[in-house]
């Protein structure tokens, strides 16, 4: 790319300027969902309600892994597990914490029912690396 | 084909130059900074419509003064935890064993690539035995047939590595025991003093 710099082709630095300038807008633009939050929208769209984001980055700072993962029981892989709202209602999955004692409790619905209407359940952070070629 | 004025191509290098420094200095805009603009605002996600939108926090400002990462939540967790930035609880249930393993395994079926290091205090300082034993992994070196395409298809370590923890695009982070330099054995290493 600095080759470019030392060009005597007219039309290469405006092509060159034009290309960092496309990227820039680009990455500019490119606000994302923070990595591994999770969307659930199996249900909650369905009866009206917004779909469920799950902030990772939230509950790590607080709990461990193994919290969620072994001792409450959250299988590792989204979809899963059968969170529904009477489960959690019942005390389970999301409501063993949101409980008014280790969370706050479930009458701030739109805390968890934060999300955009369309979202697709599953991970954002994706599994593949999306690295320079095949890896 | 006609060639520039010395001072068209002077005019055009500052402005090149410019350009690759604004562009340096946008990547910053991906660095969480406590001005930056609210980023549920668009993320594609949040509806800033919903009620509690406001209520919410922010990663951006939950993560200042945290050890600065380039890639997934920024964050260097590892360091973050053992430098007690975090102290994230290790159980709700008080009775539930808390297991944490001092046991570094090298890989070596790695083709070209540096040889993987595996931390298991790293890892159990997180996550439970249960989490990576039986399954994905049995808990015999070499038994368990790891290989880098199932990793990227989210199997073994890629479980975690791309979607909750560090992701798979940070090769040196996992391949990081050069081949030349490695004089020991492959599988359990010795203990080293902390
Ligand atoms: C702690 C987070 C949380 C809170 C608080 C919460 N929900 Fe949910 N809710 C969920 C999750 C998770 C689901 C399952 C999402 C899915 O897969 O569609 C769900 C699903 C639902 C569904 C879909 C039907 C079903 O049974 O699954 C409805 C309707 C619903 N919630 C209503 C409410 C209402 C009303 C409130 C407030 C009184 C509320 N929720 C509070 C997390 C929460
Ligand atoms: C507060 C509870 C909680 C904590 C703490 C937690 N998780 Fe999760 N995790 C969840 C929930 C909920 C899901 C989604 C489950 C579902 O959709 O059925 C999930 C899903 C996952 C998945 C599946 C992703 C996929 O691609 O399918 C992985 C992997 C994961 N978590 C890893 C971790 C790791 C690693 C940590 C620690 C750094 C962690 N989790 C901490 C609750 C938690
Ligand atoms: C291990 C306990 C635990 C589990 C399980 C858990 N949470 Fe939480 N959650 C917390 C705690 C603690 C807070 C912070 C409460 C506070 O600030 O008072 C929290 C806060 C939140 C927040 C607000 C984040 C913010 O920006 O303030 C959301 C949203 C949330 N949880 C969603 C969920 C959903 C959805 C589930 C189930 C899939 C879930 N939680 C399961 C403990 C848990
Ligand atoms: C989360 C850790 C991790 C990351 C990140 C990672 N690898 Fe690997 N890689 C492994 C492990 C574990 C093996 C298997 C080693 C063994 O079984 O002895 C492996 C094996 C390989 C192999 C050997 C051939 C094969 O198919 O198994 C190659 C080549 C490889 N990795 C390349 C890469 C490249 C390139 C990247 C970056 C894009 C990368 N790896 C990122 C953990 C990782
Ligand atoms: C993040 C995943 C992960 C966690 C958590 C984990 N391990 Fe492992 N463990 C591995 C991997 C990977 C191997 C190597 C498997 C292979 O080479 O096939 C291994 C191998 C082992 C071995 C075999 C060593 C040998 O001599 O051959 C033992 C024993 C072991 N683990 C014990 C534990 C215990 C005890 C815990 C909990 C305190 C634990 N592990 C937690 C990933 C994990
Ligand atoms: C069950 C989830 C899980 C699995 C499976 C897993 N890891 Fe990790 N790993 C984590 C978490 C969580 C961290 C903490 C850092 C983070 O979240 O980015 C971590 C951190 C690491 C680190 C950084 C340690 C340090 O000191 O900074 C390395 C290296 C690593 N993993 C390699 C591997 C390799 C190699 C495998 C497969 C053999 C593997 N991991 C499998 C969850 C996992």
């Amino acid at each position: 790319m600095f080759n470019l710099l030392k060009s005597t082709n007219r039309t290469m630095t405006p092509l060159a300027l034009f290309v960092v300038a496309v990227i820039v807008l680009l990455s500019a633009s490119s606000v994302l969902a923070e990595y591994a939050d999770v969307v659930l929208n199996r249900h909650a769209e369905a009866e009206g309600v917004r779909p469920v984001i799950y902030p990772h980055w939230f509950h790590r700072i607080r709990f461990r892994c193994k919290v969620c993962h072994h001792e409450l029981g959250f299988q590792m892989k989204v979809g899963s597990n059968d969170i529904t709202m009477a489960a959690i209602l019942d005390g389970k999955f999301c409501g063993m914490c949101h409980n008014d004692e280790t969370a706050w409790g479930l009458e701030h619905c739109h805390r968890c029912h934060s999300g955009l209407p369309g979202l697709k359940t599953g991970i954002r952070g994706d599994n593949k690396a999306g690295g320079p070629g095949d890896y | 084909m006609a060639t520039r004025s010395k001072k068209t191509q002077w005019v055009e290098k500052k402005l090149l130059l410019f350009v690759l420094l604004w562009m340096a200095g946008s990547a910053g805009c991906f660095v969480p900074a406590a001005n930056a603009k609210d980023v549920f605002a668009n993320d594609g996600l949040h509806d800033p419509q919903g009620p509690s939108f406001n209520e919410l926090q922010r990663p951006d400002a939950a993560f200042a003064g945290f050890p600065v990462d380039t890639v997934g939540n920024k964050v260097r967790w590892v360091q973050a935890l053992r430098d007690g930035m975090i102290t994230p609880r290790t159980n709700i249930v008080p009775d539930t064993k808390i297991k944490i393993l001092d046991m570094d395994l090298i890989l070596g079926n790695t083709g070209d690539n540096a040889y993987v290091r595996f931390p298991h205090r790293a890892h159990t300082e997180w996550l439970d035995c249960a989490n990576c034993h039986p399954d994905p992994f049995k808990e015999k070196f070499g038994t368990s047939g790891i290989k880098m395409g199932a990793i990227l298809e989210g199997k073994f370590c890629g479980k975690c590595h791309g979607a909750v923890a560090f992701p798979l695009t940070e090769c040196a982070r996992c391949h990081s025991v050069k081949p030349d330099t490695f004089r020991g054995k492959f599988g359990v290493q010795p203990v080293e003093k902390h």
